[in-house]
């Protein structure tokens, strides 16, 4: 038993030595972020076969900074953060939620989003949920591991059906197996406005929000992500008063 | 009907995935049959060194879940050192796992010939490997091959496991249409029938080199 944990030991420091430093990823001059492609409008697969949106801009501004190529690798959700953790990818970039549980992992950047949840319902019935609380005792579809399902599995009355998918989410509750849908709200504004059928009962501020997952211990690469978002975060009005007020003390 | 064009509208986007799942498929086969055919013989062997691994291996791969072969080809082989991009991971996990399932097929195949005709091989002169070779794998291919025409459509549909790691197959193309139309059932229906298709053609062609075989 011993012996198994030893070598359980070895195979982790071993992996600890191939992480992606910030002279590493220069050398090879490109900057591998890993992102689940089908939560639009922070990531989607567009017509043209390419990954975009929000966060794929925010990323392309790291390398950019970097001064190095942007390549992404599309993953499942549920699978990035052991790809972080094997070195598959450098950064997570993909409207991830920072959490107590993902932290003690992972390393998180400076938050950039809020991850405010929608409660979304069926438009033609009487339930219209307006707090978490109100959903005792119903039935909700999430997206397995995202935000809206650590907030409805908080509460034990709630009966909680997890899906890969948000839209497959969203299939159980047209098809009445669910009573409602719990999911970030930028991402259920996107999807009632093709499916008006559908409405948002409730936006919850859940003070979440997301952030860029780094590599455990790469304080190196972590400082730089948050200099790069702290810089975008920076109205030119912000920049002029750091020119003339700060930089002459 | 937006339901419809939907699909036609992204067929060829899927179909790059169709082609992606049929050479992940393929690959995997090739492994498969390779690894199957040495593992199923070795299943027979009067070797323990060959005998006992052989079948510890067969044992393993059938007795746990592609999902899970598939995330510790990915996953778990960096933390050895070992860094496999995910289409070849897919390609390895799933060729392993066909591997085992193979091995099963030929070992039934080779003891569904009659145990004289070895013997009779033996006494002509032939080695065991001549025996093997030129007697018994012939006739046995021919036995088990509705058993591996199964094997290749299983293996056909199971290719949209690699997804969970990426590999951008039909299933995970599907995806990413879905996200950006939100025609999940069409979109889900469309790629049932392509995969269909694929299916399909696949056991007509084992159909095809049946009758051919039994002809011959």
């Amino acid at each position: 038993m011993k012996k198994w944990v030893a070598l359980f030991v070895v195979i982790l420091i071993i992996g600890t030595i191939f992480s992606g430093t910030l002279a590493e990823i220069k050398a090879r001059g490109k900057l591998i972020i890993g992102t689940e492609p089908t939560f639009p409008p922070f990531e989607y697969v567009s017509e043209n076969n390419e990954i975009v949106g929000f966060d794929i801009d925010i990323a392309q501004r790291i390398a950019d900074e970097l001064g190095v190529k942007l390549e992404i690798q599309n993953l499942p959700f549920d699978s990035l953060i052991p790809a972080l953790m094997s070195d598959k990818i450098d950064l997570i970039v993909a409207g991830m939620t920072i959490t107590e549980k993902r932290a003690k992992v992972i390393d998180f950047s400076i938050p950039y989003f809020n991850a405010n949840q929608a409660i979304v319902v069926r438009g033609d019935e009487d339930f219209k949920p307006v707090k978490l609380d109100d959903l005792k005792g119903k039935k909700v579809a999430v997206q397995l591991g995202t935000t809206g399902d650590l907030v409805v599995s908080d509460i034990k009355e709630i009966k909680v059906t997890r899906f890969q998918k948000f839209t497959d989410a969203f299939l159980e509750l047209e098809n009445k197996r669910v009573d409602a849908v719990v999911l970030d709200e930028a991402v259920a504004n996107a999807y009632v406005k093709t499916f008006p059928k559908f409405i948002i009962s409730a936006v919850i501020d859940t003070g979440e929000k997301y952030g860029i997952g780094v590599k455990k211990g790469n304080k190196e690469l972590l400082d730089f992500v948050n200099s790069v978002l702290s810089n975008m975060f920076k109205s030119p009005y912000d920049l002029l008063v750091e020119k003339w007020f700060e930089e002459t003390k | 009907m937006e339901a419809i064009s939907v699909v036609i509208t992204n067929l060829p986007f899927l179909l790059l995935g169709a082609w992606d799942t049929l050479k992940l498929t393929f690959f995997s086969v090739l492994i498969g049959l390779v690894l199957g055919t040495f593992i199923g013989m070795g299943r027979l062997s009067k070797i323990k060194v060959i005998n006992i691994p052989s079948t510890v291996y067969v044992e393993f791969l059938r007795g746990t879940p592609l999902l899970v072969q598939i995330s510790i080809v990915y996953f778990g082989l960096p933390q050895l050192g070992i860094q496999l991009q995910a289409y070849p991971a897919a390609i390895v996990a799933l060729g392993l796992n066909s591997g085992a399932y193979i091995a099963e097929i030929v070992r039934a195949g080779i003891q569904s010939i009659p145990k004289g005709q070895y013997e009779a091989a033996r006494s002509l002169g032939l080695t065991h490997w001549q025996a093997m070779r030129y007697i018994i794998l012939p006739q046995a291919f021919k036995n088990i091959l509705p058993a591996l025409g199964n094997e290749f459509i299983t293996l056909t549909k199971d290719s949209s496991l690699a997804s969970v790691i990426g590999v951008t197959e039909l299933m995970r193309r599907g995806q990413f249409v879905i996200t950006r139309t939100f025609q999940t059932f069409s979109i889900y229906f469309g790629i049932a029938l392509i995969y269909f298709v694929m299916t399909f053609t696949i056991s007509r062609i084992v159909r095809y080199v049946e009758k051919r075989m039994a002809v011959a």
